[in-house]
């Protein structure tokens, strides 16, 4: 019996490493027919055609911008609400809340991404009209928008826990100082908050860089190395579905870069998972709480 | 009253009474606390002590529960009125808790902290000496001065509390609240800290609640009885000591309760 | 003295009750005022943040609503409909001409089907309600269509004498995909929904809460189970389609399963689920009192039998809350699906975890892709009966928990 239980908590090892080294297998493959150095440095990525090319810093750049925008959008809000939900609002308020922004991240992202493509790109490309710039249909500038909102709940819920963890004496300090509440929640509570909301922003992080179907909904399939929000760019888990939906051989390059991609998306992951873990355990041993 | 006697009281405490929602915690409080003088405030727990230190810069506000009555008159003003700001009066009535608290920050900020956010002077040479007093007169300044930039939770107990009562004399109030602040410290750091008291009452009006009636003989002026929520008796230590007028007051000196 | 002395010089710019609340209040700090301004920005601020995000949350549900509720109508119209061995053969001349590009294609094809169902309709002509094309369906719900002018008439007329009408949609329940926007439906990707979530919890369930009873009741604080626990936190932390990389390396190409199958979805997104259901049971396990086991082995019960007959009864509302969350984010997740083929085009419903399938979320990003206006509406349509499962599942965890929340 206890062997069995053993056995059953090996698979979740067993996963994992299994996640790697699928991965791992067929990205060494695909770095054996074209070479790592354009793939991680190479401006043109072309698959399927005669000469086709593997570079992927398009790709990469896209994936930093929408990821980029979502996260100025969920990190505000997501602290802001933190910070009323934990300093703000009474008990009952909070209480109705928490479970409000929760049903936020309980959505699926295809929802999230059929509601990106349908209503949120077409009013950028209406609004950015009325001041004559031309915006894609498929705008950086949606997806991203929209995959903030879908991170607010991974932001604003550790941030909570975190903020309400920080003692309450030290508030006490702070306002019978004569602080105003404001100047203590920004001049005490959020520096001794801070590697938890900084572990929540990573963990938003990885969620953003992950995040798959609200850009192949919303975003563009074109590799685009340019700063401009308002174009359509492509990401790393764009051009994995993309390589993988398509009718190439599984052995051909054009299918197995979505492997490359996807170790690079492992590995990008993993550490942000890492560093997030290992601030919210320095946190916690900080300040004595195990709730979090 | 003359003129003298009234300069010589810094709060006075009319017909005081206080909620926590139906809990009625302080019964009809009338008191006079004197300037530049220690006050005790002694009693069972749960009698409302800290309650009533509380309401003597308004930390009770930050409870939702809480409903005060009557007035906390400072320097001819009751603190209560509605022309008068909550932050103002803890600006002026400075408060020290029974735990330590410093603010994880370093010993420096610590002291610093409240006076630049109330712009009682800039960064720089000012602020540095501004720290180098209140530590001076908190009698830490020896042995904190070679590590200004460490972190204020890294000193010991007895530091920490006199690192608090540094940050709360930077603000340089009139008034100082002072709750059980000695009872989470070791008997030499408790010393050091009512030696400090003794010292800082020439400057300061102090109000300390202990529940060590030795504390209080050695230390206060005047000592003050509470009883379930009732100011029992109020006069100088002394005789609150030797010759209660009241009952509970001998029963509970001599450590018949409580 | 100097107090009036500073202050004098600004009295004059004051009104006279304001010079009153100077003069006479020792608590007056013209500072303050500015501090107070700065707390009150920032706290609108915290307050804007999150009526910004419960307002989205608001916006979107109701712009789902509205571009979805359409879908629950079909239009229908009353014509003339003849059944004879010529109809049956070439449905198209079972109604009169001026119709056959108001009719259905999709219905028409049904007419041998009703009329093997019902013998007595066979030469016969009967006025009968029959379905219209999207087209003319969309112009029923006021939306953009495109019919040629000679049978927008004909639509008008019919509409004027009440013989075209909206009726509740049947069809959407109880039909598969279509590539005719009118005869789709979501009823395969249900099907094939529960099938993946089927073998997703016989997978994930079992496995999860070995794990926990593992790591909670038998396992010492070693290297092996720091090993697992850092594992666990990891493996929730992958994102979602790498998992499809791995079902797709692994699962179909190496171990030869079918592709697009409720099999290899329903394992794939067992792994996924693993770690959630095994941090709710953990939670749940952790929760039981000490004394309990201690009870138990008083009895001179063994560890296993004090776990089963004693902890696992107590825990069990934990952890059949944390399995339902998770299976709820399991129905919810596309991508990986997408990578391992459950996207196909699937008009009739799997009857078995081999066959190609697709579920509701692969059916929504299929329909949100379609040019069709009528797909849109179904999109939104199949979010809100999506939505809603999730929301009577998460309602249901959220009750389990309360219904059985001991305080210890
Ligand atoms: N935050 C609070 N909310 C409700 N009741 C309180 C609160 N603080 C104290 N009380 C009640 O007020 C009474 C006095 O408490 P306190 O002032 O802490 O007593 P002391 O400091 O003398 O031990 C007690 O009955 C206590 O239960
Ligand atoms: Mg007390």
């Amino acid at each position: 019996m206890r062997f069995l239980l053993m056995s059953a908590a090996a698979v979740s090892i067993l996963t994992t490493f299994g996640v790697l080294f699928s991965i791992l297998f067929e990205a060494i493959e695909f770095f054996q027919m074209r070479s790592f150095w354009y793939f991680i440095s190479g401006i043109e990525w072309s698959p399927g055609v005669e000469d086709s090319k593997f570079g992927a810093l398009p790709i990469f750049s896209g994936t930093f911008i929408i990821t980029f925008i979502a996260l100025s959008v969920a990190l505000p809000i997501g602290l802001g609400s933190a910070i009323f939900m934990s300093e703000y609002a009474s008990f009952s308020l909070r209480d109705k809340l928490k479970p409000l922004l929760e049903i936020l991240a309980g959505i699926p992202t295809v929802v999230y991404g059929f509601f990106a493509a349908i209503t949120v790109a077409p009013a950028i490309v209406s609004f950015f009209e009325i001041f004559g710039i031309h915006a894609s249909f498929n705008s950086a500038l949606a997806s991203g928008i929209v995959m903030g909102i879908m991170i607010i709940p991974v932001i604003s819920s550790l941030s909570d826990d975190v903020i309400r963890a920080v003692p309450d004496s030290q508030r006490k300090a702070s306002l019978a100082l004569g602080m105003t509440k404001s100047e203590t929640i920004k001049a005490i509570v959020l520096p001794s908050a801070l590697p938890g909301i900084i572990s929540a922003t990573l963990l938003g992080l990885s969620k953003a860089l992950g995040e798959t179907m609200i850009v192949v909904m919303a975003a563009g399939m074109r590799p685009n190395l340019s700063w401009n929000m308002l174009e359509d760019m492509t990401t790393v888990t764009v051009r994995i579905v993309d390589a993988l939906v398509g009718d190439h051989e599984f052995d051909s390059p054009e299918t197995l870069s979505a492997f490359a991609l996807g170790l690079v998306l492992f590995a990008v992951t993993l550490v942000l998972n890492i560093v997030s873990v290992a601030l919210i355990r320095k946190f916690k041993e900080k300040y004595k709480v195990n709730t979090l | 009253m003359t003129n003298e006697i009234k300069d010589s009281i810094k709060v006075r405490i009319r017909d005081l009474n206080l909620y926590y929602g139906n809990n009625h915690a302080l019964h009809n409080i009338n008191m006079d606390l004197h300037k530049n003088k220690i006050t005790a405030l002694i009693g069972p727990s749960g009698c409302g002590k800290s309650t009533f230190l509380r309401c003597l810069n308004r930390m009770n506000d930050l409870i939702r529960s809480v409903k005060v009555d009557g007035q906390v008159i400072i320097d001819e003003k009751n603190i209560y009125d509605k022309d008068v700001d909550e932050v103002a009066v803890r600006k002026r009535v400075g408060m020290v808790f029974q735990q330590p608290n410093p603010f994880p920050k370093s010993i420096y900020e610590n002291v610093a902290y409240a006076p630049l956010k109330h712009g009682l002077i800039k960064k720089g040479h000012h602020c540095d000496d501004l720290v180098e007093k209140s530590l001076v007169q908190a009698g830490l300044w020896n042995e904190v001065k070679d590590k200004l930039k460490e972190p204020g939770t890294s000193l010991s107990g007895g530091q920490q509390q006199r690192l608090c009562i540094a940050r709360t004399i930077a603000v340089q109030p009139d008034v100082i609240l002072m709750d059980e602040p000695t009872s989470a410290l070791d008997p030499i750091s408790t010393e050091k800290i009512e030696a400090l008291m003794l010292e800082l009452k020439k400057k300061y009006t102090i109000i300390i609640v202990t529940h060590n009636m030795q504390q209080a003989g050695r230390i206060a002026d005047y000592t003050a009885f509470f009883h379930l929520g009732d100011l029992i008796e109020y006069d100088e230590t002394e005789t609150i000591f030797i010759n209660p007028s009241e009952k509970k007051t001998e029963d509970y000196i001599t450590g018949r309760y409580g | 003295m100097t107090y009036f002395k500073s202050e004098s010089s600004s009295v004059s710019k004051l009104s006279s009750s304001q010079k009153k609340i100077k003069t006479d209040n020792p608590f007056y700090d013209p500072s303050l005022q500015k501090r107070h301004a700065q707390a009150r920005r920032f706290k609108f601020l915290t307050v804007a943040s999150i009526i910004f995000a419960i307002s989205f949350l608001v916006f979107f549900l109701g712009d789902m609503i509205v571009k979805g509720l359409p879908a629950f109508q079909q239009s229908y119209m009353l014509i003339d409909v003849t059944y004879n061995e010529k109809t049956v053969d070439s449905t198209r001349k079972a109604i009169d001409k001026k119709y056959r590009r108001i009719v259905s294609r999709s219905w028409l094809r049904d007419i041998p089907a009703m009329v093997e169902q019902d013998p007595s309709l066979m030469n016969t002509t009967q006025a009968t309600w029959v379905l219209v094309n999207h087209q003319v369906d969309q112009y029923m719900k006021g939306h953009y269509y495109k019919i040629k002018n000679k049978y927008l008439n004909i639509v008008k007329e019919k509409q004027a004498v009440g013989e075209l009408e909206l009726r509740f949609n049947t069809i959407f329940f109880t039909h598969g995909d279509s590539k005719i926007p009118e005869n789709s439906g979501i009823k395969s990707a249900i099907i094939g929904s529960i099938l993946t979530l089927i073998v997703t919890m016989i997978i994930a369930f079992p496995l999860g809460v070995m794990t926990a009873v593992y790591l909670e009741e038998f396992a010492h604080d070693s290297y092996w189970t720091q090993l697992i626990e850092i594992n666990i936190n990891n493996l929730a932390a992958i994102p979602s389609i790498l998992f499809g990389l791995l079902g797709l390396a692994v699962f179909i190409n190496l171990f030869g399963m079918p592709r697009s199958s409720p099999l290899v979805g329903g394992l794939t997104l067992a792994l996924m689920t693993l770690p959630i259901i095994i941090v709710s049971a953990r939670a749940a396990l952790r929760s039981v009192p000490d004394s309990i086991r201690q009870a138990g082995y008083g009895l001179g019960l063994t560890k296993i039998q004090v776990v089963q007959d004693h902890v696992m009864p107590l825990a069990f509302p934990g952890i059949m809350t944390g399995s339902i969350i998770g299976l709820s984010q399991a129905m919810g997740e596309t991508a990986p699906l997408i990578i391992i083929g459950m996207i196909a085009f699937i008009p009739d419903s799997p009857s078995s975890i081999f066959q190609a399938a697709t579920v509701m979320p692969a059916q929504i990003f299929t329909w949100a892709g379609m040019p069709e206006r009528a797909y849109i509406e179904r999109t939104a349509a199949g979010i809100m009966v999506l939505l809603s499962i999730l929301i009577s599942l998460n309602a249901l965890a959220i009750y389990l928990r309360k219904k059985f929340e001991v305080n210890w």
